[in-house]
């Protein structure tokens, strides 16, 4: 029961940058401890220097104490995060935000190096799209655009 | 302290990262168009978040109060550990890329060793840092080839800067004493090997840039051993403001 409410808590995290996104669907959670009262949360960052980590933590925090824990969070490096931990439903949950959900990686590289068409619009499901900007306006997207409806978009880039 | 010379290879490590973070950060509102303004920004914000990594760690062995902060911006120039190649100024867009390139080049099989480092911390640093470095070598190798097949000018601008730069690449690859004594423990690379990875992925987009290698020496510059160019004192005073005229502020 105590577990529950706990990971009820975390489900309620979201990434800042991406509002409809749990912090659970991102796979951004890697294990829940407790030690004695105290609730520990190990996180680990998407890219290195996102600056959406420290805002979780304090997220994090927050939320468990509403629920009446104490807790610490500890950021772990190893293993590296990969865009592989995002679940089924949060990439349905980002498509529906208006970003293109991470490809496999070899499509990945051939829609961000080789200019092919395969990443989907996010307005209107055509793959008839192109890369504006191998960087987009947060670490781990691209920016692109939709040359049938014409409207730019990100993609969430693949990282293995 | 017990770990001096691994501490002293963090901020190797971390220094490198952070003086070329720096130099990308003033390029803030200012790159040469919206897409390559934001992709230089994202690379040093991924340089300052391996920054903290090491530094977060580098504190951890101090120990006295030290944090990643004090260890950022309150050290004297002499105690900054960067390779003299990092603190070369943004002349123009080619003098830009031309740094990232050669640093990315060294970086990306630096960290491919680092990976299998005997110390936990540093290889789970570098396997997480190779991700978005790889990256970087992608979108430098790639403005490389733009450049140096672009436009006469493009191409002359280029290949100035690349005359420019290339003697301080050699740096980066001599092994001083403590690169040394972490290399037989295990902890550091191997830099004979990251030099011929290097060089290898130098010549190949070089070739393709149709730019060439330039015939001057190395240059025998000391940054590792904290003597740094006459550019280093500029650098702090901009990076450590905030810290010094403010002491403990935070963000």
């Amino acid at each position: 029961m105590e577990n529950e409410s706990i990971m009820k808590a975390l489900w309620t995290v979201t990434d800042p940058e991406i509002p409809v996104l749990s912090i659970m669907d991102m796979g951004v959670v890697r294990q829940v401890d407790m030690e004695n009262d105290l609730v520990v949360v190990s996180i680990t960052p998407t890219y290195s220097g996102c600056p959406a980590m420290d805002t979780i933590g304090d997220d994090i925090k927050k939320a468990l104490k509403e629920e009446g824990y104490q807790s610490r969070v500890k950021l772990v490096l190893a293993p590296a995060w990969t865009t592989d931990w995002i679940t089924e439903r949060g990439r349905k949950k980002l498509a529906e935000y208006g970003i293109a959900p991470p490809m496999e990686e070899a499509a990945d590289k051939a829609a961000l190096i080789d200019g092919e068409r395969l990443v989907k619009c996010t307005h209107c499901g055509s793959t008839n799209t192109r890369m504006i900007s191998q960087f987009g306006s947060t670490a781990c997207k691209a920016l692109f655009q939709c040359n049938e409806c014409d409207e730019p978009f990100d993609y969430f880039k693949c990282l293995k | 302290m017990k770990d001096q010379s691994l501490y002293e290879y963090l901020l190797m490590l971390g220094d490198n990262s952070m003086i070329l973070g720096h130099r990308l950060s003033e390029l803030c509102g200012h790159g040469p168009s919206l897409e390559t303004d934001i992709a230089l920004t994202n690379i040093s914000l991924d340089l300052f978040g391996q920054v903290r990594s090491y530094f977060q760690y580098a504190a951890e062995l101090k120990g006295d109060e030290a944090t990643e902060d004090s260890i950022a911006f309150l050290r004297f120039d002499r105690d900054y550990r960067n390779s003299i190649i990092v603190e070369q100024p943004n002349t123009d867009f080619a003098h830009v890329i031309v740094r990232q390139f050669l640093f990315d080049s060294y970086h990306v099989p630096l960290l491919e060793q680092l990976m299998h480092s005997e110390d936990e911390t540093i290889a789970a640093i570098a396997a997480k840092s190779i991700k978005e470095a790889k990256y970087h070598l992608r979108f430098s190798s790639e403005w490389m080839k733009r450049l140096g097949d672009g436009t006469e000018e493009s191409h002359q601008r280029t290949q100035a800067a690349l005359n420019h730069l290339y003697p301080y690449l050699h740096e980066l690859y001599h092994e001083s004493p403590i690169e040394k004594e972490m290399k037989e423990q295990g902890i550091g690379a191997d830099l004979s090997v990251v030099k011929d990875h290097s060089l290898a992925t130098i010549n190949e987009v070089i070739a393709e840039a149709t730019l060439s290698i330039p015939e001057s020496e190395p240059r025998m510059v000391r940054g590792k051993q904290g003597i740094h160019s006459e550019h280093m004192g500029f650098i702090l005073s901009d990076l450590q403001f905030m810290q010094r005229a403010y002491p403990n502020m935070q963000w």
